[in-house]
């Protein structure tokens, strides 16, 4: 091998490549799919398919002997969950607790990300926006399944160290979920305080407002937007959740419990049932729409 | 470009509908009538811990002998409710399924399972007479499927706390029992028969003579008591992993079990003991099945015969915790563990016949007894109402 003595320039290359960028360039229409196809492909069939394929589900019916679906069209299971007390009672209470849970959150995240955003040294907020996350990469089921233990009575770790503890059942539920829901809140407060000015903050103290007062007037405002978009999480997540309640909630169910106990036995119904939280959430995002929260997400 | 956006919702319902509609219903199958040769491969819906080759514990292995003998690839894919191995069995991907009562009756309906020609299966021959052409496996005439094991649904209780042994299941159907909170409760539909089994002796002028051909009025009355039933439950389980831990730690006192559960338990917690209570007893046989679209029914025959052999049967009897469907088992295991089959009550017909197996209720009574019984589509919804 000898040392060459001039340096070779890659060769402008004639291939297919070059062909179809020049073709590409004078075809802006063509680029546009080329770019956005794949995603709005996954878009529409994997995520509006499977709303479709619920809800064309949702309008069959289970045979009479279960023994598989009658497909034609029919509103027979909204009928029933409409006229049956159960999932109407179920619907209800599965909303409430996320509220719930969602209130808890939002009284916990506050201080917490009231404290890394504007009182940690820079050093400590990074540690801590790390604790507060890390807890979201162990799973889901491990923390439902820990929490299982703790709560237990007799004989949990809350009943053996403090001598008290709810049991399974709904306080245990809220508290389970309010803790595997935390981050959601955190991570979106924490973002909306660390835009809010310190000055804002010394300017009211300057002028003597109180602590109170400059929360309700100067940070609220600014972190509303805030809050609500860390209630879509906390209040979606507990709407869908059938895992920690079957753990922790005692003989309680929830809409995630009830489509879940029906989803291999009474598909149709299951269909049906699974769209009340669709619905719910939609409302949800609607109302919240003019909050301008959307774009905090 | 609004035109673009509908052709392309249009063409993914059109892409949903058509996965939709692919499934067709069963067909009139017919048993196989020769044994060919062996596919190279065999699917399988089943039980947890009913097709072990090995990676769970390295002494429980008998899917790789079988393997090795008959150049049967198996696949089995673990489910863990009926429902669930209803539903799997509908997708028509699997060769055969280890279905339970509450899910074989609705399997033949459905036509998902095709009838077995018991004289390709030379192991038939040697199960329990009693376990043959009952109604969870067998449909006009026609042999549906191959005993596998069985086993009773038992009352557990903490005689810690419950002081005074029970004998009747009116301990955990008592409204007002002392110990609230601490009930259990099995978690499906198939449940409600407990209740009916109950209500045969408790209250005998309801006339109900199987617990799962049930009347309107026979079916309301053991709603009505689960419902009540409700106020003292403390959680229900269909996991038995959970029923072991509330057991164990003493988060439930009381409550209908398996026997695997209570030997797993009582290691832990020696104050546990069982009971078959005075009204008898639920329990469950469970039935290999053959696909109605078996792609490798060769495979499945050979597997049904293998499995239901005196040394698969131990293996799997003693990993389970469940009585052999074949008695022949029990000399196999007697060389390690003396009393297994007593304990089990294998051999024991009498027990057996004692026992009140699971089966699908339908609305043309499994009894015989008329047209009007509660179909288990409406056990399915009474289920979730109970619960409230």
């Amino acid at each position: 091998m000898s040392t060459s003595t001039h340096t070779v320039l890659p060769a402008p290359s004639h291939g297919a490549g070059r062909r179809l960028s020049r073709w590409l360039h004078t075809k802006p229409r063509a680029r546009l799919v080329a770019l956005i196809g794949a995603p709005a492909a996954w878009l529409l069939v994997m995520y509006i398919g499977s709303l479709v394929a619920l809800f064309l589900n949702s309008v069959y019916r289970l045979k009479e002997d279960g023994s598989g679906i009658d497909k034609t069209f029919s509103l027979d299971n909204y009928h029933e969950l409409f006229t049956t007390q159960v999932y109407r009672d179920v619907a209800l209470r599965t909303i409430g607790i996320a509220v719930a849970v969602t209130v808890i959150d939002i009284v916990l995240a506050l201080p917490i990300a009231f404290f890394i955003a504007k009182i940690a040294s820079p050093r400590w907020r990074t540690i801590l926006v790390a604790a507060v996350l890390v807890p979201l990469w162990a799973s889901y089921l491990v923390k439902a399944f820990a929490w299982r233990a703790m709560v237990a009575s007799p004989g949990g770790v809350l009943d053996t160290t403090f001598g008290f503890s709810p049991g399974y059942g709904v306080t245990a539920l809220i508290v389970v979920l309010a803790y595997l829901w935390l981050p959601f809140m955190v991570v979106p407060v924490y973002a909306g305080l660390e835009r809010l000015p310190n000055s804002l903050l010394e300017a009211s103290s300057d002028l003597g407002a109180t602590f109170a007062h400059t929360f309700r007037r100067v940070v609220l405002p600014v972190i509303v937007p805030s809050l609500v978009a860390g209630s879509v999480f906390t209040f979606s997540l507990t709407l869908g959740d059938y895992i920690a309640v079957s753990l922790v909630g005692g003989s309680t169910q929830m809409i995630g419990s009830i489509v879940y106990q029906n989803h291999a036995s009474n598909l149709p119904l299951a269909a049906a049932y699974a769209l009340v939280p669709v619905v719910v959430m939609v409302l949800y995002l609607l109302g919240i729409r003019r909050t301008g929260a959307l774009e905090q997400l | 470009m609004k035109t673009a956006r509908l052709a392309a919702l249009a063409a993914s319902v059109a892409l949903v509908l058509a996965a939709c509609g692919s499934d067709s219903s069963g067909s009139g199958a017919t048993a196989l009538d020769k044994l060919g040769t062996a596919e190279k491969q065999l699917n399988l819906v089943v039980w947890a811990g009913y097709a072990e080759d090995g990676s769970t514990d390295p002494a429980y292995d008998w899917v790789q002998p079988f393997e090795k003998e008959t150049g049967c690839d198996v696949q089995a894919k673990t489910a863990a409710t009926s429902d669930e191995m209803f539903s799997l069995m509908q997708t028509g991907q699997y060769d055969g399924v280890s279905a339970s009562g509450d899910a074989s009756v609705r399997l033949i309906d459905a036509g998902l399972v095709a009838p077995v020609n018991t004289a390709l299966v030379p192991n038939y021959a040697d199960l329990s007479t009693f376990l043959k052409d009952q109604p969870y496996n067998s449909s006009g005439g026609k042999n549906y499927g191959i005993p596998h094991g069985w086993g009773a649904n038992y009352l557990m209780y903490n005689s810690k706390e419950v002081t005074t042994a029970p004998d009747s299941w009116g301990a955990v159907f008592d409204p007002a029992s002392p110990f609230k909170g601490k009930v259990t409760a099995y978690d499906a539909p198939i449940y409600i028969a407990d209740a009916a089994l109950y209500l045969m002796s408790a209250k005998p002028e309801l006339g109900i003579k199987d617990p799962y051909s049930l009347t309107q009025v026979q079916f309301d009355a053991a709603v009505a008591l689960l419902k009540d039933q409700h106020g003292v439950i403390g959680e229900y389980w269909n996991d038995y992993t959970k029923s072991l831990s509330a057991f164990s730690q003493g988060t439930t006192v009381i409550g209908t079990t398996w026997q695997i559960i209570y030997n797993l338990a009582v290691a832990e917690n020696p104050d546990l003991k069982t009971v078959l209570p005075k009204e008898g007893s639920t329990g469950w046989s469970d039935t290999w099945m053959i696909s109605s679209k078996a792609a490798n029914p060769n495979c499945m025959y050979l597997w049904m015969n293998y499995i239901t052999s005196a040394d698969a049967q131990a293996q799997v009897a003693t990993y389970f915790g469940e009585a052999p469907a074949n008695p022949k088992a029990c000399d196999v295991i007697a060389a390690s563990d003396a009393t297994f089959c007593d304990t089990f009550k294998a051999t024991d017909s009498a027990f057996a016949e004692a026992i009140h197996f699971w089966a699908t209720p339908r609305t043309k009574c499994l009894d015989g007894s008329g047209d009007a019984c509660v179909p288990f589509s409406e056990w399915i919804k009474a289920w979730t109402e109970i619960k409230g």
